[in-house]
Parts: structure tokens; C-alpha cells; sequence
């Protein structure tokens, strides 16, 4: 912990929010100051290496954890506005270094400090109370990599709740919406076969907007979703929380 | 092995379009989730067990050698016969010995993936000898001359109508006019059909889901008891199985027996869980004169100390296929292997090869699921990972994936490079997008704006308008 009592947090801006939704990076850091973080963008950031790793290029994937390491291993937290890159950096950085017991520690004190931005609010900075206000409806789906590997269920509904938000369950929020990363355009048909019965779950909630933590998975529905003509609005569940809600929706009106 | 894996794709294609299928493929989330998530809840221990199934199985895959050798002792101590078989090719030539030798014409056979994998059937009808599944599914995909689509529901890909169907086109000398409404007068009339085909057969094929060292025998669970009578009417007892069926003792074997039912369909226990021990003693009151085992490598020892070991931990119960969203989407005969879904997309690169079955590895959006039902706690998505690995290894994918992963990593590696080049191109993109912020195609993008439209980017990148606050911030000190 640095002197200062505020906690030093490296904000992982993660590619897809840097190229696509800077409003949502701006929605992570109100909501980190918020709670009391004070918020650094280190400059040498591009992306956590998923595209590389999932692909079996591990070589590369080292190369871009060490890029990673050397940019944010002397803040206090390393915080991700997204699930799958909170989750590579914290469950899968060991993991590729697990034979190089020098990089391996290092990857190690920075996955014991790295959390999806939700998560690390509630669970590490214990608010129970973001600055935004929503009254409509929105319907929350459960990104895989946040779900399953860093067990990012209520936090997020709990916050959305607190925020005056009418939380409305789809079916199957669990399942998994079809992006997978290179998955969608490689195999495209079966991802439009998931993303399908997604928008339908989405759709039957007659909720007024679509959230979730992980811009990869949003950009898939709200990609669906427009192409399906929807008026659902699609946003990143911090740009709610955070009450940023000037610029235009992902999708939707 | 027959494998059409790397027709994945266009299988798939097929599949999405396919009505009645999509139909059918509806009754697996269905049939299973549910169940299994209710039987799980119910058991306080059920996470434990888990854990204990996985020691159990990372012990006895430690020793394999050594608890096989054991199981092979008590067999042979029980009086029964045991083969080993390097290959599919090994297992299906001992398979026709038997029967052979016992001048069997007609042969019983209770659910088995393993001969499903040597395909000993086509084997055995080019023999002369006629394989009769009794298996209620396994039934009615060898009326359809099919592969199973799934490991425990060999024909979940089919309706009842298809069903009625194929019994009417078979059992022709069946009244025309019977009723077949229910899905019961189906199971009838194949129980009916069956109950003939017991007695006329002089062998009954079994696989096995355990193999007890301590006591000889093998385990079979089914449902239906078509099993039971399989292995205890023919003549001679054939267990087809693989070498990582073995498990130390019965404790073991129960212990797995908790957690096999609950995962795959929900039940407690199946309705039959059968133990067979040798061949009929003498004041048995029935029983195989002979008791053979087939015991199967096939390519499995030579993942033992390898990153896929613990797929040898695998216990069937098809929780994983059970979960898959990419199942649910196209079903089992997509992916061109006798083993479907995560399960399947392990274990076939191991056993054909990763260049034949790399495919399949591929197409998981590595969401999980699977890995967080697998009782035997098996890291599917990261195994799939390490095939993945493999191929790049061998440069078996597509030249323009390996390019296009090649220049992305050189800018990755490159945040200045990077930043200059996104700089540019994301509010190029944004103005792309028009008004309306969409856009319905784009060069080298098809994979994804043939489905969707691609959301455009708001205009300037985080970076650049972090850099812009900083900047502002600075001048106001």
C-alpha cells in the first residue's frame, strides 16, 4: 500500500474499451475515485495477450504479460472494466510462467492484486453505493470469464439495485453469449446460432436496456441486436453505475 | 476411427439448418441442466466427492501399469480371460477371434463408446457375424445406420416421429395399423423386438464404466438393464474397455458411482449398476461359460505424463456435452466424432492425431461450462488451449489466421507503434460508422458482419482522450 491512504490503482483500460468505448474507461475511473482510488493510466498498455494465448501462440503471450507486469506491477490494485481480462491476468499470467519460478512469483503478486472493476468496488473497496442513477429497467448477462473464473455474480446486480435500477433476470444469463474472441468470426455460424437465443432471452425480459461487465461480449449482442433492428439500449455496466450515460448506446436508441 | 472433424464448419452449417435436428437438440438443456443442478444441490458432499473422484483417478493414473496388472490377476484368479490391445485394430481382430472360435452368428451388445471407437460392428458385419445393439438408442441409430451423437443419448439428435418411422420401416411384421402415438409403445416394441434377439445371440459385448482391480470385476450402469441381459444369456462375457477404466477398489469405485448418475442425467444412481465378476461358477444359477476382457490402449498411454492426462480422468458421464452451448447449437454429429462436445474435442485430437482433429479444439468460446459441471473436475477449455498450442506449433492454421495473429502481436509488443496506428484508424472507423454508429460490412470483418452489424467506435481512443484530461488538468495547476 502506498503512503498515501488512497489505494494506488493501474487502471487496465483493456483494448476493445480503448479502441471502441472510451466511455466506459472514463466510467471506471469516476467510479474508482468515487471510492476513494487514486487512478493512474499507465502509458505502455495495449492488450492482456488473450488473442495470442487462445490461439496457442504462447511465445507472444509472455512477451505482452511481461509488458503487462513491467507497466503495472508497482500500483497498489491492477483494476479491468472486464471480466476476461481481469481474469487473464489474474488466473492465466501464472499459469504461462509456471516454469519460470523468477517470472512465475512476479506474475503472482500481480494476479493476488488484479480485479475486475465490479468486483473490486464491492469486494475490495466494500461501496455499496455508485454515483449514478438509472429508474428504467435493465437486464444483467453474466459474462463467462468474470462468472466462472473470478465469481462475478451479484456484485454487480447488488450495485445495479442500489442505483435504483429495475433488475430484470433473462433465461440462461449464465450462457454464454457466442463471442469467444476469434471464435465469432471463426466460426460465425455457431456464433450467431448462441448470440440468437441470447437476444431472445434479452428481448423477453421487455427490459429497457442491456448490461453486462465485458465489452468483447457486448459488442457481440449489441451487434446482433441491431442488426435484429432492436431498440434494447446495450451499455457496459460501469457506464450505469457510473451515471455516463451522454454518449450514445453500444446499440439502441 | 472415422472422423469428418475437419469438416467442422460446414457440418455445422448443416446442422443450424437442419429443423428437425434443432428440433430434437431443444430436449438437451432440457432433459439434463436441471437435473443435474438438483441432484448436485441435494448432495451436502457432492463437491467433495468431486474432489475425492479426481485424487482417486490421479492416483490410479499415477500406477496405471501396476493396477492393471493387478486387475488382470483377479480376472484371470475368477477364471476369466483378459487381452490386451495396443490398437483398434488389436481390439477388433481379438473381438472376432472370440466369436470365431465359438462360431457366433449373431452377437448382443450392451451400450459401449469404446466399440463404438474401434467400430467393431462394421467389423463384425463384414465377418458374417450380426452386432444387435440393445441399447434402446443405440437401437435405433444401427436401424439409421448412424454414429451415436452422444455418449450416453446415442440418438438425442432424433424426434419420435423419425423414431416411429424406423420401426415401422423395420419391423415389418408388426401390424401396419398399430398405434405409436407414445413415446411407451415405442419402447415396447423395441423390448419386444430385443427380448428374441437375447436368446438367439452366443455372445454378449459389453464396455465398461469401471474396472475394479481389487476384485476383477468390471462395472456397467445403464438404464434400461439391457446390459444384464447382454452379458448373462450369451454364451461367452466380451467387456471391451479402455486401460483408464481401472480404479483401485470397490470403495473407489462407489465413491465415483455417487457423483457418475448425478452428473449426466440427474439420477441418484442408475437403475442398474451391474458387477461382473468371471464366468458362470458352479452353482451359479446362470452366467457366461467364458469371460473375456479387451483391454484397450489405443493411443491413451501415450498421453499418461503429458499435459493431457487428466483427461484420462474422464468418466462419461457427458455433464461437459450436457452444458456445451456450441452442442446445443449443432449437435453431436458436427463434430465429425464419435465423442462430442469439450469431452470430445480433448480426447479425439489425442487419439487421431491434432492435425486431423484440430478443429475441434477450436470451436469452444472457452466459456467454461463445461469444466465447472466435469465431475472429475477436468480443465477442458485449458487442454483445449494446449491443443491449440500444438497446432500453432505445427503451423496447422489457416495461413490468414497465423498472419493476421502474427501482425497483431508485432503491434501489441509495440504500445508506441500501437497507439500511433489506433490513433489513426479508430476515429477513421468511428466516421465509418456514420450517424447512426453501425457498420453492416467491412473488408476482412465478413466473419463478423455477416451475422451483425459492428458497433463503431465512439472516435477517439481512451488514450487519446485520457491524454487530452491530463493535458487539461496540467494546465490548470
Amino acid at each position: 500500500m502506498s503512503e498515501n491512504t488512497n489505494p494506488k490503482v493501474g487502471l487496465f483500460v483493456t483494448c476493445l474499451v480503448d479502441l471502441f468505448r472510451p466511455n466506459v474507461g472514463f466510467s471506471a475511473v469516476e467510479l474508482l475515485e468515487a471510492a476513494g482510488c487514486d487512478v493512474h493510466v499507465p502509458r505502455a498498455q495495449t492488450c492482456c495477450g488473450q488473442p495470442a494465448y487462445n490461439s496457442g501462440d504462447k511465445a507472444d503471450t509472455k512477451e505482452i504479460a511481461k509488458q503487462v507486469l513491467d507497466a503495472f506491477e508497482d500500483y497498489d490494485y491492477v483494476v479491468a472494466p472486464s471480466g476476461s481480462c481481469a481474469a487473464m491476468i489474474k488466473k492465466h499470467y501464472p499459469e504461462v510462467f509456471e516454469d519460470d519460478p523468477a517470472m512465475l512469483s512476479r506474475m503472482k503478486a500481480l494476479s493476488d492484486k488484479t480485479f475486475e472493476l465490479v468486483s473490486f468496488l464491492t469486494d475490495v473497496m466494500f461501496i455499496t453505493q455508485t454515483p449514478g442513477e438509472f429508474a428504467g429497467s435493465v437486464t444483467y448477462h453474466d459474462s463467462c470469464s468474470g462468472l466462472r473464473e473470478l465469481g462475478v455474480k451479484e456484485q454487480p446486480r447488488k450495485l445495479l439495485k442500489n442505483s435504483g435500477v429495475d433488475v430484470r433476470e433473462m433465461k440462461d444469463s449464465e450462457v454464454c453469449c457466442g463471442f469467444g474472441g476469434t471464435f465469432c468470426v471463426k466460426y460465425s455460424d455457431i456464433s450467431n446460432a448462441m448470440v440468437s437465443k441470447k437476444t431472445q432471452s434479452i428481448d423477453d425480459t421487455g427490459a429497457d436496456m442491456l448490461v453486462a461487465g465485458d465489452m468483447g461480449c457486448l459488442m457481440n449482442m449489441a451487434g446482433k441486436l441491431k442488426r435484429q433492428g432492436s431498440k434494447t439500449e446495450v451499455r457496459h455496466v460501469a457506464e450505469v453505475l457510473a451515471g455516463k450515460l451522454d454518449t450514445k448506446p453500444i446499440s439502441g436508441s | 476411427m472415422e472422423l469428418t472433424s475437419h469438416n467442422l464448419k460446414s457440418n455445422a452449417k448443416d446442422a443450424l439448418g437442419n429443423e428437425q435436428l434443432q428440433k430434437a437438440l431443444g430436449n438437451v438443456p432440457k432433459g439434463f441442466i436441471d437435473k443435474r443442478a438438483k441432484a448436485a444441490a441435494a448432495l451436502d458432499e457432492f463437491e467433495a466427492l468431486r474432489d475425492k473422484g479426481r485424487e482417486i483417478k490421479d492416483h490410479t493414473l499415477a500406477n496405471l501399469d501396476l493396477y492393471l496388472e493387478a486387475y488382470e490377476q483377479k480376472v484371470i484368479e475368477n477364471g476369466g480371460h483378459v487381452h490386451w490391445a495396443k490398437t483398434a485394430e488389436d481390439a477388433r481382430r481379438i473381438a472376432l477371434e472370440i466369436c470365431q472360435k465359438h462360431d457366433a452368428k449373431t452377437v448382443t451388445k450392451g451400450k459401449s463408446m469404446i466399440t463404438e471407437e474401434v467400430e467393431l460392428n462394421e467389423h463384425l458385419l463384414e465377418n458374417g457375424i450380426e452386432p444387435v445393439e440393445t441399447d434402446l438408442g443405440e437401437y435405433i441409430i444401427q436401424l439409421r445406420n448412424e454414429k451415436p451423437s452422444h455418449i450416453i443419448a446415442p440418438a438425442i439428435h432424433l424426434n419420435q416421429g423419425q423414431i416411429e418411422d424406423d420401426f415401422r420401416r423395420v419391423h415389418t411384421h408388426l401390424d401396419e395399423d398399430r398405434d405409436m402415438s407414445e413415446p411407451e409403445t415405442l419402447l415396447a416394441e423395441a423390448r419386444e423386438v430385443l427380448r428374441k434377439r437375447y436368446f438367439e445371440a452366443d455372445i454378449g459385448f459389453t464396455g465398461a464404466n469401471f474396472l475394479v482391480a481389487e476384485t476383477g470385476s468390471s462395472v456397467i450402469v445403464t438404464n434400461e438393464g439391457n446390459g444384464d441381459l447382454t452379458q448373462t444369456l450369451g454364451k461367452v462375457h466380451v467387456v471391451m474397455a479402455s486401460i483408464e477404466k481401472v480404479v483401485p477398489t470397490l470403495a473407489d469405485c462407489s465413491q465415483i458411482l455417487r457423483i457418475l448418475a448425478r452428473s449426466a442425467t440427474g439420477q441418484d444412481m442408475s437403475v442398474y449398476t451391474t458387477f461382473s465378476t468371471g464366468p458362470k461358477r458352479e452353482k451359479d444359477p446362470d452366467g457366461p461359460k467364458e469371460y473375456h476382457v479387451i483391454l484397450l490402449d489405443n493411443g491413451r498411454s501415450d498421453m499418461l505424463g503429458t499435459e493431457f492426462e487428466e483427461m484420462l480422468r474422464c468418466i462419461r458421464c457427458g455433464a461437459c456435452i450436457n452444458h456445451c452451448p456450441v452442442y446445443h447449437s449443432i449437435g453431436g454429429h458436427a463434430y465429425g466424432s464419435i465423442y462430442p462436445g469439450p469431452m470430445g474435442s480433448v480426447l479425439t485430437p489425442s487419439l487421431a492425431g491434432v492435425d486431423k482433429a484440430g478443429t475441434l479444439p477450436n470451436a469452444s468460446t472457452f466459456c467454461g461450462r463445461c469444466e465447472s459441471v466435469c465431475p472429475m473436475r477436468i480443465p477442458l477449455p485449458k487442454m483445449m488451449r494446449h491443443w491449440r498450442e500444438k497446432e500453432f506449433e505445427q503451423h496447422l492454421q489457416p495461413k490468414a489466421a497465423r498472419y493476421g495473429l502474427a501482425f497483431w502481436a508485432y503491434l501489441a509488443k509495440r504500445p508506441k507503434l500501437y497507439r500511433a496506428l489506433v490513433s489513426f484508424a479508430m476515429p477513421a472507423l468511428s466516421v465509418l460508422g456514420g450517424t447512426n454508429k453501425r457498420i453492416s460490412s467491412l473488408p476482412l470483418a465478413s466473419g463478423w458482419t455477416k451475422h451483425r452489424e459492428l458497433p463503431a467506435p465512439e472516435g477517439r481512443t481512451f488514450m487519446q482522450a485520457w491524454d487530452q484530461r491530463e493535458a487539461l488538468k496540467q494546465e490548470a495547476n
